[in-house]
């Protein structure tokens, strides 16, 4: 749909109610797809979302003539969609919504319980989102009040920008009142629009009605209005309009009737004319000095508490497109007296560069740090403060042992259970029975969820306690990047303010002589002071090749468990559980047929299991050994046709004979076979 | 009275029309009134003895309707101007946004306008206010009076006017120059809105 030539930013009267909106609408005409993506204008009808949605289209083809824009309004969007759904082009009309720079949507409170609409709309908003490309809506209600919309598009359009725009004040409609006679060439008397614009309208669309009916009276008058004519006549009575000073009334239809109306007392009257005077300027007109008294307020006024909402609020716009938190800016607005928004906003902005400067200066130490939510909150500069002097004083924590790797989610079983037994007592003793603990075997058979196991233990069994959890490899990274930064003291200070050091696949420090000679002082100093040293590694101490002998030797002297590929049981355990937590139903064949296939660690068990629940619908199917069987051995494509055929095959069968080969799946027609025998 | 209150989202503005004697206070908010439509305007309350004398003080509420989303309503008072009404003067004061010093252009009334203007300022001064922070214009009524009876705007200026704030020339019986100096003071008033609602003056 084509761009209406007059909705632009300069046609646009910007007021206090719908500052933000505009302001947020500029800001992404002018930068599409990077500040405010989507963004979500909402507003009763009739109050500008339309002229603003459209504006954003024309000022950004004004900068870049050679971004495509596209507007359209829901119910053509609908329409659209529908046509190319029958017509069977439903990817074509896909790809043409998302090849656009901007796509501005009108009105998308209609989509309530329009369920398939609003999926076809989640999937543009993506693919827009994905592609940098900016999209725009508008709604007579914010998402959340929309009936029956997704809550993922809810959520969508809420992670954007919202922003209303509210009706009017006196002065917006007065400058709206103005553009709109100026727009048509037609003056009015002094004080008619500002009498127009004292009237509470509610909505733009009204005020418009309003002038036109202004503009057609005064064709039809052919005499100036005054302003209290023009304040009856809208407000649904003939207006007994003072003639002009001077002028006799004329015999004009509207002029007679104008005459029958009761003349309005002139108040001036009242006051008794000095004969010392008699030509001063004659009487001004009633209300002219009160309304242009009026305007005096109403300037004077909006100065003061426009002025500062005004800024308040475009720093809000500001401050969140760069992903500061604005609480406190936002509660000014809600504030109960008009405080004194500059020095807030200075106080803001202070508190806002150094946070930057805080977040410079631990990238030095921790860049992946210095994207910390914490830089982002001006209202906690102090704790920010805090934390970048703890990471100065390499009193950080160390990284610590994941949290979804505990003892409870490990399967217990003959191939590990003196390890998970000698866990154990580490976590109650620790510093004291085996130290190091050295936990040893190969690729994907638990190490590493033991591991953080004991990490977590050791730290929920001691509250405030630090534990270093980290592979080898991140090990030997941070000590690099520590050296590189001259910040080795920070470094070490780091690991050993730690009260266990749990280090993974340490088999990785082969030939790292560096890092080996700090993780064997650091190795000493957790051993004086009695804390915990807990190790993996893919092979005995003894068999690690390229790690120094004085690692090796203390390696072992402490107790070094190993930790065998999962048995039988052990798979079958593992099998149940990851059904159970993806929510499959499935039978006991399914699990006995699963834990029977070879799988060397518990990464190989939960690869397989995935494999088999992806191949069907779980919500519908249930899961057979057979099913099970096809993906891990047969053609997966035929699956369902497969299934169909098995339907017929007797359930009493072993599942376990349910094989395609051995099951005859066509038998010849019984004609041809008595045919054969009569032969 | 506070001048801005959020809560009910509401702007009082109190401006007191001060000056001696005759000179011509209640007339100046006897045009506003006349001028006011109908809607705006409350019920003027005037309190005058048999010979047309404020003897208590008038009050004129004015209804500007919502400005900016806040109800706006100006009160105008005005002060007994004769000398021995001292103590309802300052009760009248108390509590004002704003003050219009009527002052009578009449030569032979100097004294009396610069007596009334040091009791002004006296009376400010024993209600806690700053003088230079309370909004204030001047108004130089009766200028249509024959020239040789009345001191010229810039003769009242040097005699009266030593703060150089906003002066107007008025003939409030005509209305000219009324609501100039409505406006001046109205616009001070709102422009103090920032400084002194959040100082919460009573």
């Amino acid at each position: 749909m084509e761009l209406n030539p007059r909705f632009r930013f300069d046609s646009f009267v910007v007021g206090a109610g719908n500052r933000l909106a505009a302001t947020a609408a500029r800001a992404v005409a002018e930068s599409p797809g990077t500040v405010y993506n989507p963004l979500f204008i909402y507003a009763r009808s009739g109050l500008g979302k339309t002229h603003l949605l459209q504006a954003i289209g024309h000022e950004a083809k004004a900068r870049q003539p050679d971004l495509r824009v596209r507007y359209v309004t829901l119910e053509e969007f609908v329409e659209e969609y529908s046509a190319a759904v029958a017509a069977g082009q439903s990817e074509g009309f896909r790809r043409s919504a998302q090849e656009v720079d901007i796509f501005l949507l009108d009105d998308v409170q209609f989509l309530a319980e329009r369920r398939e609409m609003q999926a076809e709309l989640l999937r543009l908003s993506e693919a827009l989102q994905a592609g940098a490309r900016q999209l725009v809506v508008t709604s007579d209600r914010p998402p959340a009040e929309i009936r029956d919309l997704d809550e993922r598009l809810v959520t969508r359009f809420s992670g954007g920008l919202l922003v209303d725009v509210a009706a009017p004040d006196e002065e917006t409609r007065l400058a709206i009142l103005r553009l709109k006679t100026e727009e048509r060439g037609i003056t009015m008397a002094a004080g008619v629009l500002e009498a127009v614009a004292q009237i509470g309208v509610s909505n733009v669309r009204e005020l418009i009605g309003l002038v036109n009916r202004l503009i057609a009276f005064q064709a039809v008058c052919d005499a100036p209005l005054t302003p209290e004519a023009g304040r009856a006549l809208l407000m649904g009575e003939i207006p007994a309009a003072a003639p002009p000073a001077g002028a006799a009334p004329s015999g004009e239809p509207a002029a007679a009737r104008i005459a029958e109306a009761p003349a309005v007392p002139r108040a001036a009257a009242a006051v008794p004319v000095a004969g010392a005077a008699p030509d001063a300027a004659p009487a001004p007109k009633p209300s002219d000095d009160f309304s242009s008294f009026l305007t005096v307020v109403s300037q004077s006024l909006a100065r003061q508490i426009d002025a500062w909402r005004g800024r308040v609020g475009e720093a809000v716009i500001r401050w969140q497109g760069q992903g500061y938190k604005t609480r406190r800016l936002e509660e000014l607005l809600e504030q109960d007296a008009i405080p004194d928004a500059d020095a807030v906003l200075a106080a803001f902005e202070a508190d806002v560069a150094q946070l930057r400067g805080l977040a410079e200066t631990v990238s030095h130490f921790d860049p992946a740090a210095a994207g910390s939510a914490r830089f982002k909150d001006p209202d906690r500069v102090e704790e920010a403060c805090a934390w970048v002097d703890r990471v100065r004083e390499g009193t950080s924590p160390p990284p610590a042992p994941a949290g979804a790797l505990t003892f409870a989610d490990l399967i217990v079983g003959a191939a590990n259970d003196a390890a998970v037994r000698a866990a154990r007592a580490v976590v109650e003793e620790p510093g004291r029975r085996y130290n190091p603990l050295v936990i040893v075997g190969p690729v994907g058979v638990g190490k590493t969820h033991l591991l953080h196991a004991v990490g977590n233990g050791l730290a929920a069994a001691r509250p405030g306690s630090v534990v270093a959890c980290v592979s080898a490899q991140t090990f030997f990274e941070e000590l690099v990047s520590a050296i590189h930064g001259d910040r080795i003291d920070w470094w070490r200070r780091r690991y050993r303010g730690a009260d266990a050091l749990l280090l993974d696949d340490v088999q990785l420090l082969a030939g790292k002589e560096r890092t080996q000679e700090e993780l064997f002082n650091l190795f000493n100093a957790f051993q004086d002071a009695r804390k915990q040293l807990v190790f993996s590694s893919e092979r005995l101490p003894a068999q690690l090749e390229g790690v120094a002998p004085r690692l090796v030797s203390r390696f072992s002297e402490g107790l070094v468990v190993e930790v065998a590929p999962p048995d039988r049981e052990m798979r079958a355990g593992m099998v149940r559980r990851i059904l159970a937590a993806q929510q499959v139903a499935a039978d006991q064949g399914v699990v006995d047929y699963l834990a029977s296939r070879p799988a060397d660690g518990a990464r190989a068990v939960t690869g397989m299991v995935n494999r088999v629940v992806a191949s069907i619908d779980p919500t519908r199917e249930t899961l057979t050994a057979l099913m099970a069987r096809i993906v891990l051995e047969g053609e997966v494509g035929r699956v369902s046709a497969v299934l169909a055929a098995a339907s017929a095959v007797p359930r009493d069968i072993d599942p376990l004979l349910r094989s395609r080969e051995k099951v005859v799946w066509e038998w010849p027609d019984i004609g041809d076979r008595l045919i054969e025998d009569l032969r | 009275m506070s001048l801005v209150n959020f809560t009910t989202r509401e702007i009082t503005c109190k401006i007191v029309y001060y000056g001696p004697g005759r000179s011509g206070k209640t007339t100046n908010l006897q045009y506003i009134y006349s001028q006011v439509p109908d809607d705006r305007k409350g019920r003027m309350v005037s309190l005058a003895t048999q010979t047309d004398r404020t003897l208590f003080f008038d009050f004129l509420p004015l209804d500007l309707g919502s400005i900016s989303g806040f109800t706006t309503k100006f009160q105008l008072y005005t002060v007994p101007g004769q000398v021995y009404y001292n103590a309802t003067r300052k009760l009248v004061l108390q509590g004002a946004d704003g003050v219009v010093f009527v002052a009578d252009s009449q030569a032979r009334q100097l004294d009396e306008n610069i007596e009334s203007l040091q009791n002004l300022h006296l009376n400010i001064l024993e209600h806690g206010v700053d003088v230079r922070t309370l909004p204030m214009v001047l108004q130089w009524n009766k200028q249509d009076l024959p020239r040789d009876l009345i001191l010229s705007p810039q003769e009242l200026d040097d005699a009266l006017n030593f703060r150089t704030l906003p002066a107007f020339p008025a003939d409030a019986l005509h209305g000219s120059g009324v609501f100039e100096t409505l406006k001046a003071i109205s616009a001070e008033v709102l422009r103090r809105l920032s400084q002194t609602s959040s100082g919460g003056r009573d």
